[in-house]
């Protein structure tokens, strides 16, 4: 027999597994090229799309390595596809110049990473959250970025749809933070009705091709991306260029850049942030958590709460750029922060620089198995009394 | 006429809003073999707006933003991966990849042989002047066994890549090498390269007298161009000559030119159709 | 206040075809109009080594998404057995396949001979994970038989429908016959 899926009543939903979802969504947001490596947890994603993707006439290729694969996917996405490449942990490290070039460049695109314990080969098939960092400061230098983790398999096919909404939007790459759980897990989910789902498309531009500026100071903060072979001949590099996408070394074209590429995100946090709040109005204790680790943590809050225990939670969607405002908003009422992860703490260092370290209360594991209600729900107990 | 065509030729593809001088040192080679581009283009009278030039890091990766093309300056060695995105997408343009030998070779060297094995319909020009000269003279994978190098001060003891050779092992469409000497004939095999369907290699074997020429005292750019002159047989003298008489010289002219292969996009469309078949 | 909730451990050595089976039974509860979570564990090798599937059934939402104490346990190995067997909630169901598996943690085990029967039925020890799920479904009704019916008929690759509704029925049976007392 197959794993493959098969749809079964459609009222009642379908078993889908993370990967899939992922893949599925990446075509519903209007994914029409895909380059990647084999790699497990993520290559689910790559074999759906190599089958899915020529049916919509999209493309699919299986490049000669991980380095290869992002490359040809800024490519793509030059020649105005929108464009994915999915990973782990070891091809993650491996694509990080690239994305810093897709952030320089300020090419849509959106990459994957299905979480595996690190580091090096670590565990191949054991859930790990250990690259929250890495999502944001993997590459060199100083670049914004956007992150979404997915909690469950309808939510990787919904933040599959927005990282896409969110690359076109801002020119820029998105990173999908899934872990192995998410990613291998199957669950029944109700896709949505195709058109009920929100698409954005690339802007394009009025202007005709000589006074086009692809890195145009813009009002917006995000001058439209003219796609290759459109009559827009232009330059694109990774050094710093001029508005036209000239290398530059002046100060006076350099920081204008610097500023803007920030401010096109840092305005924009509002459509960025992707959260949900659960029972945080009369809580004194709060519990932040993401991913696979958010599904126990909701576990261990509604138990906490049979027990008395006035507690809550903030399920991040959105990571990186981590939301300060959210979290800060809610500590001000909070006496204790709980940050459960698969890792040794990393969005905890960000949750302790929002709320202050004395407050804040870390419960890790980095050792590929996940954490249970009952490892939060001590950690609850413990506090509360 | 011809020679009056030329001098204005070159103006109507440089880009005019972008600062000359270009990055390159007196008396190198990459300008020529931008020339040789230029003029191909313009031979084979293709539209700009369907022309990309890609490249990635060195010398070499300097080369499109001069030209009024689609231009990307992409990351070291990866300049054939970022192309390959591209041409799926935008399956009529006509992309050439410019690269030095240590771009293609070293860091982007499994780019390369993955690209040939594809057939992918790319034009890779690379500019083997056996050296890292933006760094300074480093040792490259060209770089000739006993020369010394910025980091080869003892003499190198590697061996050299056989670039074309390389590529057509890989199995690449069309494959020719020459040098910045024998300009016409670049130009030719460039021309020839653009119009194949596959994957195509020209080989310009040019040199670099700002570092691995001084180093080892090999004269000044003039000298240099000169022992391309003399070093260099053809394809058809090379067949004559015994394997030692081979030693040291450049095999100029086309090495394959293979009319059995499809293109990789072009099989692709195939698989567009049968998978939509068989979703009805 | 959380909703009924069923958790299901299914395990094996790969190849077994426990994942699958793990698939099979999510399958069916999301035609009984459940919610439902299926995850798994594996090595490296795409046959042999230990491999295990867990299936958390449910009428509301499910959080956590992994076995925490499983309420029905199958193992079809040794290795399973002596990893897993001892693992169940003390009211927890423990189904073993007794071709592969003769020592038990527990006298209250119920013991069929999953591969014997697939051989017998179908004439293929592969369908040994269909068989067992046939023995779940009859002595539990965690899902209706109707479904699990037509979630191996949906999935079974074409022209092999037939051979994996006689392997699940032939667990059924199986099942009616330790509910009668014999085995």
């Amino acid at each position: 027999m197959t794993t493959n899926a098969n749809p079964s009543d459609e009222t009642n939903g379908v078993l889908m597994q993370g990967d899939e979802a992922c893949a599925e969504g990446a075509i519903a947001a209007g994914c029409r090229f895909f380059a990647g490596y084999p790699i497990t947890p993520a290559t689910e994603i790559a074999e759906v799309l190599s089958r899915r993707l020529p049916q919509v006439g999209g493309k699919f290729i299986q490049m000669e390595d991980e380095i290869g694969s992002i490359a040809a996917v800024i490519g793509a996405s030059v020649g105005g596809a929108k464009a994915m490449t999915a990973t782990s942990g070891p091809g993650f490290s491996l694509m990080q110049e690239n994305i810093g070039y897709a952030a320089m460049a300020e090419i849509p695109c959106v990459i994957v990473d299905v979480q595996r314990l690190g580091p090096s080969t670590g565990r191949p098939t054991s859930p790990s959250q250990g690259d929250v960092m890495q999502a944001r400061w993997g590459t060199h230098g100083d670049h914004p970025i956007i992150a979404l983790s997915p909690s469950s398999v309808r939510e990787t096919f919904d933040l599959t749809v927005r990282a896409f909404n969110f690359a076109e939007r801002y020119r820029t790459p998105v990173i999908l933070l899934m872990d192995e759980v998410i990613g291998h897990m199957r669950e029944r989910i109700v896709l949505p009705d195709p058109d009920t789902i929100e698409l954005v498309e690339r802007a394009g531009t009025t202007v005709p091709p000589e006074w086009y500026k692809p890195y145009e100071n813009f009002p917006l903060d995000v001058p439209p991306l003219v796609p290759f072979g459109e009559g827009y001949r232009y330059h694109i590099t990774g050094l710093h260029h001029d508005e036209r996408g000239y290398p530059t070394n002046r100060l006076d074209e350099v920081r204008p850049w610097l500023e803007r590429v920030f401010r096109k995100i840092e305005s924009s946090i509002s459509d960025i942030m992707i959260y949900e709040e659960d029972e945080v109005q009369d809580a004194d204790t709060l519990v932040i958590a993401y991913g696979v680790t958010a599904r126990a943590a909701r576990q261990a809050v509604e138990q906490a709460r049979q027990h008395g225990h006035k507690v809550g939670l903030i399920k991040l969607s959105t990571i990186w750029p981590f939301p300060e405002e959210v979290v800060e908003r809610a500590a001000d009422r909070l006496h204790r922060v709980i940050v459960p992860e698969l890792n040794r703490g990393q969005l905890a260092l960000e949750v302790e620089r929002v709320v202050g370290r004395h407050k804040v209360r870390r419960v890790n594991r980095a050792d590929g198995s996940i954490l249970s209600p009952d490892d939060i729900l001590d950690a609850i107990k413990e506090w509360s009394r | 006429m011809k020679q009056q065509r030329e001098s204005r030729v070159h103006e109507r593809y440089l880009r005019h809003s972008k600062k000359f001088p270009n990055v390159w040192c007196a008396g190198c080679g990459i300008g020529i073999v931008l020339g040789a581009i230029i003029r191909a283009v313009d031979a084979l009278q293709l539209d700009k707006n369907d022309v990309a030039m890609i490249s990635g890091i060195g010398c070499t990766g300097r080369m499109p933003v001069y030209v009024d093309f689609n231009t990307m300056h992409t990351t070291h060695g990866r300049a054939l991966a970022f192309a390959t995105g591209l041409k799926m997408v935008r399956p009529d343009m006509k992309i050439i990849v410019v690269m030095g030998d240590g771009d293609a070779l070293a860091i982007g060297g499994n780019h390369f042989i993955h690209a040939a094995r594809r057939n992918i319909g790319l034009t890779a020009i690379v500019v083997n002047n056996a050296t890292y000269g933006m760094t300074g003279g480093q040792y490259s994978p060209t770089t000739p066994l006993g020369a010394r190098a910025a980091t080869a001060p003892y003499g190198h003891i590697e061996h050299p890549f056989p670039i074309a050779e390389l590529a057509v092992t890989a199995g690449a469409s069309y494959v020719a090498r020459s040098t910045v000497y024998h300009v016409i004939e670049l130009e030719k095999f460039i021309a020839q390269a653009i119009q194949k369907d596959g994957f195509a290699l020209v080989e310009a074997v040019s040199y670099c007298h700002t570092t691995l020429g001084r180093i080892n005292r090999w004269g000044r750019a003039p000298d240099m161009m000169r022992r391309l002159k003399e070093q260099s047989v053809t394809v058809r003298q090379a067949e004559k000559m015994s394997a030692n008489d081979l030693k040291g010289k450049i095999v100029r002219g086309v090495l394959t030119d293979r009319q059995d292969m499809i293109e990789y996009t072009k099989l692709y469309d195939q698989i567009i159709e049968r998978a939509q078949e068989e979703v009805g | 206040m959380m909703a009924a909730q069923y958790q299901v451990r299914l395990a094996g050595t790969g190849g077994q075809g426990a994942i699958l089976a793990g698939i099979l039974l999510a399958e069916a509860a999301i035609r009984d109009g459940k919610n439902v979570t299926q995850t798994q564990s594996y090595g490296p090798e795409a046959r042999g080594g230990a491999s295990r599937s867990e299936v958390v059934i449910s009428d509301g939402e499910i959080y956590y998404p992994k076995v925490l104490q499983a309420d029905i346990t199958l193992c079809m190995s040794q290795e399973a057995c002596d990893r897993y067997g001892g693992e169940r909630s003390r009211s927890g169901l423990l189904i073993l396949d007794s071709d592969h598996v003769s020592r038990a943690p527990t006298t209250m085990a119920v013991r069929v001979p999953l591969t014997s029967l697939a051989k017998q039925v179908t004439g293929r020890e592969i369908t040994a994970n269909v068989v067992g799920l046939g023995v779940l479904v009859g002595l539990t009704g965690i899902v209706s038989r109707e479904a699990m019916e037509e979630a191996v008929r949906a999935r079974a690759p074409r022209g092999t429908a037939e051979m994996n509704l006689k392997a699940l029925r032939a667990g059924f049976e199986a099942a009616e016959r330790v509910r009668s007392g014999g085995a």
